[in-house]
């Protein structure tokens, strides 16, 4: 069981017996009041989502799913193919069962690929990866918009917010839970 | 990733926060973090240490300075409060509190206004604030409205009705918040009798007590009211609130003896808490606290 203390995007979890993952969390305690975790869910077979606000005492049940390491090969269109490292079987699963993973998959990666009633239904990724730069525009210093930070995107096509050294063919580490950067990579 | 354009505007506003206390003839003082026992509250839940506790608030050790004659002190400091942790709550935070005798909670906004307009001169913004697209003016009168008006105005059912179903914190924060401090900033007053556990009841309505939240463009900036110097009435209050404490399980440590016992010597006073992170993101644009400070506890 999760506790509502423990919810945060990604988080995979089981309701009614159908697994449902967390598209989005918020925090809110309004001054002196009750803490409030409002969270969207995503029923992982059936796509449809729904808003709760759930209180300190609220629980969730952990999602049951198989996990498998495979690795990405390619994109087809809509659907992305992975291959068991053993077996060298290979499967495919769609852009909107992956989600926000589309940002991070890169070739040959390895993921484990979360199977419901031996149905692939989406993935979870390693907590980190290392994605480089393909386009940054220069920082003009002396920029007083509210924050020292700018977007590059890197080679998935994701866009993400960056300090000002950051320059184009630099790698990042990004921190799949979040989306947010951690530190540039040294080659 | 570190904000290194949220840590100076932090600094030089930390300066500004004190010349302007200073000036107003407030003594900075310093009390401990680390305290042995708390003002019990409900919602407010302390991290541990060696027995003790990190302090949530520096409310009764600053209250204590009051009975003991120093007539007004402000204080900045970090405060502790264990599972808040969101894009506008982290569980170790900057907190700006500050305390006037022979003062109410009037007088508070009265200040509250004064000091955001010196800040905003400051910091080179006079007159307006921006943030999140909003353009918020200082200097025309603050919106000022009592959480039954503003039920009525925003939310689908009445304070009474939120607060019978126990559903205050959710309708405030999906129905009622999102419309405060747009304009101007918002003062919202006068909250149910039982949702200030430390303020005095209003001698006009027993049913409200002398506490208001400041919001800027939605945001809760601050919490201020008239305390309660009855000690007496502070008692009851505070074993309430270690009943509620216990029925969620929890044990509610000591009763601060030492403190209640100050209130008899205590003159009447008001007092208020201003989260100083947030204040920070107002000024730096930001919209996450993570902004505003050189580590969260992940980056650790």
């Amino acid at each position: 069981m999760y506790s509502a203390s423990e919810f945060r995007k990604g988080l995979k979890v089981q309701i009614d017996g159908e697994p449902y993952i967390m598209t989005d969390f918020s925090f809110s305690k309004p001054g002196k009041g009750q803490a409030l975790y409002r969270a969207r869910l995503r029923n992982m077979i059936t796509g449809n989502a729904f808003e709760k606000t759930f209180r300190s005492n609220d629980k969730l049940e952990k999602a049951a799913l198989e996990e498998r390491t495979m690795q990405y090969l390619y994109s087809q269109g809509e659907e992305y193919v992975f291959m068991d490292n053993v077996s060298f079987e290979q499967l495919e699963i769609s852009k909107a069962q992956l989600g926000d993973a589309i940002n991070f998959l890169i070739d040959n990666m390895d993921v484990e690929v979360l199977q419901y009633n031996g149905r692939p239904i989406g993935v979870t990724l390693p907590n980190f990866v290392n994605l480089k730069v393909t386009q940054s525009d220069p920082w003009v210093k002396g920029d007083t918009s509210g924050s020292d930070s700018k977007p590059v995107t890197v080679e998935t096509g994701y866009v993400v917010q960056v300090p000002p050294f950051i320059e184009e063919g630099d790698k990042l580490q990004i921190d799949t839970r979040t989306g947010a950067y951690v530190t540039r990579v040294k080659e | 990733m570190i904000f290194t354009h949220g840590l100076h505007l932090r600094a030089v506003l930390m300066q500004a926060l004190r010349t302007f206390f200073i000036g107003r003839g407030y003594l900075e003082v310093e009390t401990p973090l680390r305290i042995p026992g708390l003002a019990p509250e409900a919602y407010i839940v302390p991290l541990t240490s060696e027995g003790w506790f990190l302090q949530t608030s520096p409310e009764l050790c600053m209250k204590r300075l009051l009975a003991a004659g120093i007539p007004k002190i402000f204080q900045l400091c970090k405060c502790f409060r264990k599972g808040e942790r969101g894009d506008r709550h982290l569980p170790e935070f900057t907190m700006l509190e500050w305390y006037a005798a022979k003062s109410d909670y009037r007088d508070l906004m009265a200040e509250c206004e004064a000091l955001l307009r010196y800040l905003a001169a400051a910091m080179g913004k006079a007159g307006v604030l921006e943030w999140q697209g909003r353009r918020i003016d200082l200097g025309a009168e603050w919106e000022r409205i009592t959480v039954a008006e503003a039920f009525r105005c925003y939310a689908p059912c009445t304070v009474e009705e939120a607060l019978a179903q126990d559903r205050f914190d959710e309708m405030l924060v999906e129905y009622v918040e999102p419309h405060l401090g747009m304009a101007t900033p918002t003062f919202l007053c006068d909250y149910p009798a039982a949702l200030g556990a430390l303020a005095r009841l209003s001698p006009v309505d027993v049913t409200v007590a002398e506490r208001f939240e400041l919001y800027v463009a939605g945001l809760e900036l601050a919490n201020g009211f008239s305390e309660l110097v009855d000690p007496v009435e502070q008692r009851t209050r505070f074993l309430a609130e270690q009943e509620a404490i216990r029925l969620q399980g929890r044990d509610p440590g000591p009763m601060p003896e030492v403190f209640l016992d100050g209130l008899f010597t205590m003159p009447p006073a008001a007092g208020i808490a201003l989260g100083v992170d947030r204040l920070v993101m107002l000024f730096a644009g930001a919209d996450n606290i993570d902004q505003v400070v050189a580590f969260t506890p992940e980056g650790l």
